[in-house]
């Protein structure tokens, strides 16, 4: 079978999806006739239709509103956001609306929210944004961010059958940039199951999204020097996977965590939050971090490449810890 | 004034009315005893707007009520133990404790979408109903009521503006009540008619006497029969003034005394009382049995809602997600291979008039003399669209 991008793991994922189950209709800014700003939509209106296929004017709370409606209606409505960032447009229909439907008056939302997010494409402070966190600092939502194309077609394909509003990071820096062979038979990946991608002995590293990359490649540096690190892929940010962020940790002792998020606030905090309160007798040594910049994502190229973790950083960073 | 009513709908009229109004009085009551846990918002005076647009609508329709819209929920089959536990943070209300005043709705039976406080949120979720009823062949309407406060909200216009362009049937009521809070309509917009704001989306819109419910049912009607019928939203702009403050704590000593004095003169229920002995609808004895009725069932109510516990504090961890808990499933009135491939109709649906907007013919555009002044071209107005 042929090697399928991360873009194209994500239309395949809506297409199998959409002709499963009639309930999945697909709403946004330019998702029909031009197939979504990214083309991940790309054939869909064609195969199922106006009906399904839904592009709407520039009003990213009014996608989202519609969604939620829908949803309640009992379709399993998988809204764009053209670029993560304008997210923000739709912030209180996600957190106010969406967020507390079930817990407040027992009403599921099963919408999904997808769209593009992370930098390294120079892409500037409105088209390069993380803003994850916002979201998993919201009960009620689940919000999945993955590194692979077997999981973006996975993942996503749970993400749409699931009974509560899931937010759907897709980086773009992998939209085409990654490619692996995908099973020919129909699979899904769990929400809020986090991978080890590579074993170690020496320090765990914790990442997700694009960093995985970056923290693998750091890993593979790093086994030059003799030191093994273990590489965790988180996958989903809300629920987090506990279990296996402790385990891991419990067996290396060391922990560095990699997002390519802003700092203050990222998960990292959180993570190291969970380790000290439950696995402080295990550490040999501080939780580290490597994250970008509390900045804005700036546009100049040699501004974006300060502002991100590179494989240069961690490896710097991993190294000492390893030798704490 | 002419009604297409039976004698029998004229009297639920009055009874929804009835019960609306001593339902508020008597949470005004226990607010001043104490015995509500939040706020409590009146809608004295707005009662045949909430009742009359509500009773326009059929079983199978959805509406999303405001918080002033207690009125419609009665007339949706809730009962006031269901408005008075919420207020009183019971753990047999309908939210269980979870949320307060009439924050509740019921997805499955009488399609009542719950309200949140941030206002115009619903019109693009109403709207979403609207266009999930058309996919799954339902034929439904949707509702939903904001004020003239709510409507100068961004969400608003986008969620109308999504509405139009859907052709959804959905039907909004703007609640001109005069105030919002302490401001006064004057300082959200400098339109004299909301029902203006519908020009600028291409729909519908009408103006109603809100304290004449025949006349609010009626024009809520003709709305729902119109949007059913797939020729897009409408706009209702409904008259009318809010009797209280904003909430109970609220004196509204900004209101001037003469406005509630003259708006007093035309309250809806005593409107309608004379309407109802003028057509010979009813009686002295009719009406008498109409409201011990509803004192019993408020009564009744009460005393279960105040011998209601509340919820016990470790409940409040439950129900953040629902894994597995409910069986989504939409309903569906039409055949799911009509929109399952292969299909016959996959081509887009694209606007029929795209071609109309290429570019004017015939010689560039020249200003005129009067044009020169103001800056404005002669290109025609529907080119320029």
């Amino acid at each position: 079978m042929a090697e399928t991008t991360y873009l194209e793991a994500i239309r395949q994922a809506l297409a199998e999806e959409m002709n499963r189950d009639p309930a999945v209709v697909l709403i946004g800014e330019d998702v029909g006739v031009y197939g979504g700003a990214f083309k991940a939509s790309e054939g869909l209106l064609e195969r199922f239709g106006w009906e399904r296929v839904i592009d709407t004017p520039i009003s990213e709370s009014a996608i989202v509103g519609a969604a939620i409606g829908m949803s309640y209606a009992g379709l399993r409505p998988v809204a764009e956001m053209q670029f993560i960032d304008f997210i923000a447009c739709a912030f209180n229909q996600i957190t106010n609306f969406a967020a507390k439907s079930h817990y407040r008056w027992g009403a599921p939302v099963p919408m999904v929210l997808r769209g593009p997010c992370g930098g390294g494409v120079h892409g500037g402070p409105f088209h390069s944004a993380n803003p994850e966190m916002y979201f998993v600092h919201t009960p009620g939502l689940k919000v999945v961010c993955p590194a692979t194309a077997y999981d973006a077609k996975g993942l996503l394909k749970s993400a749409i059958r699931d009974n509560n509003p899931v937010l759907f990071f897709e980086h773009k820096f992998l939209y085409r940039r990654i490619k692996e062979d995908l099973p020919a038979e129909e699979y899904t990946v769990p929400i809020g199951k986090a991978a080890v991608r590579r074993e170690g002995r020496d320090l765990t590293i914790i990442s997700y999204a694009a960093m995985l990359h970056t923290s693998l490649e750091a890993a593979a540096e790093l086994a030059k020097e003799g030191i093994e690190a273990e590489v965790v892929d988180l996958r989903t940010l809300l629920p987090l996977d506990r279990d296996t962020i402790l385990a891991s940790v419990r067996k290396t002792n060391k922990l560095l965590v990699v997002h390519e998020d802003t700092r203050t606030g990222g998960i990292a905090g959180e993570i190291a939050a969970i380790v000290t309160e439950s696995a402080f007798e295990d550490l040999d040594g501080p939780i580290r971090r490597v994250t970008s910049l509390d900045t804005p994502v700036p546009y100049a190229p040699t501004l974006e490449e300060y502002f991100l973790p590179n494989v240069a950083k961690v490896v710097t960073v991993a190294r000492e810890l390893a030798h704490y | 004034m002419t009604s297409s009513l039976t004698r029998e709908q004229h009297l639920d009229l009055y009874y929804y009315m009835r019960l609306n109004r001593e339902l508020e009085e008597q949470m005004v009551r226990l607010f001043r005893q104490n015995k509500i846990v939040g706020g409590v918002y009146s809608s004295l005076g707005q009662e045949a707007i909430s009742v009359g647009t509500a009773f326009a609508l059929g079983p199978g329709d959805w509406i999303a009520p405001m918080i002033r819209n207690i009125g419609s929920l009665l007339v949706r089959g809730f009962k006031p133990r269901d408005i008075l536990t919420q207020h009183m943070a019971r753990y047999t209300s309908p939210t269980l404790g979870k949320d307060g005043t009439n924050h509740f709705g019921d997805l499955k039976t009488r399609h009542v979408v719950s309200p949140i406080s941030m206002l115009g949120d619903l019109i693009p979720v109403m709207t979403g109903i609207a266009m999930a009823g058309r996919y799954l062949g339902q034929k439904i309407v949707t509702m939903t009521w904001i004020g003239d406060g709510g409507a100068s909200t961004g969400v608003f216009h986008e969620g109308l503006n999504l509405a139009a362009v859907q052709k959804a049937p959905f039907v909004l009521v703007v609640e001109n009540n005069q105030w919002a809070y302490s401001t006064p309509v004057e300082r959200q917009t400098n339109l004299r008619d909301l029902a203006d704001r519908a020009k600028a989306y291409g729909i519908r819109s009408a103006i109603v006497d809100g304290n004449d419910v025949i006349a609010v049912e009626r024009t809520a009607r003709e709305a729902v029969t119109y949007a059913r019928a797939g020729n897009g939203p409408v706009l209702i702009e409904a008259r009318t003034m809010r009797m209280r403050g904003h909430a109970q704590h609220d004196a509204a000593e900004y209101v001037p005394k003469e406005m509630i004095e003259s708006w007093k003169r035309r309250d809806p229920l005593d409107l309608y009382e004379k309407f109802l002995g003028k057509r010979k609808l009813w009686d002295a004895k009719t009406k008498k049995e109409i409201d011990q009725r509803v004192a019993r069932e408020i009564q009744a109510d009460v005393e279960f809602a105040e011998n209601s516990p509340f919820p016990p504090p470790e409940f409040a961890e439950e129900g953040v997600y629902c894994d597995g808990c409910h069986a989504i499933e939409a309903d569906w009135k039409r055949p799911k291979e009509e929109v399952m491939p292969p299909r016959s109709s996959v081509k887009p649906e694209w606007p029929q008039n795209i071609l109309a907007r290429k570019a004017p013919g015939g010689k560039p555009a020249v200003k005129s003399k009067s044009a020169k002044k103001s800056g404005r071209s002669r290109v025609p107005v529907k080119a320029r669209r």
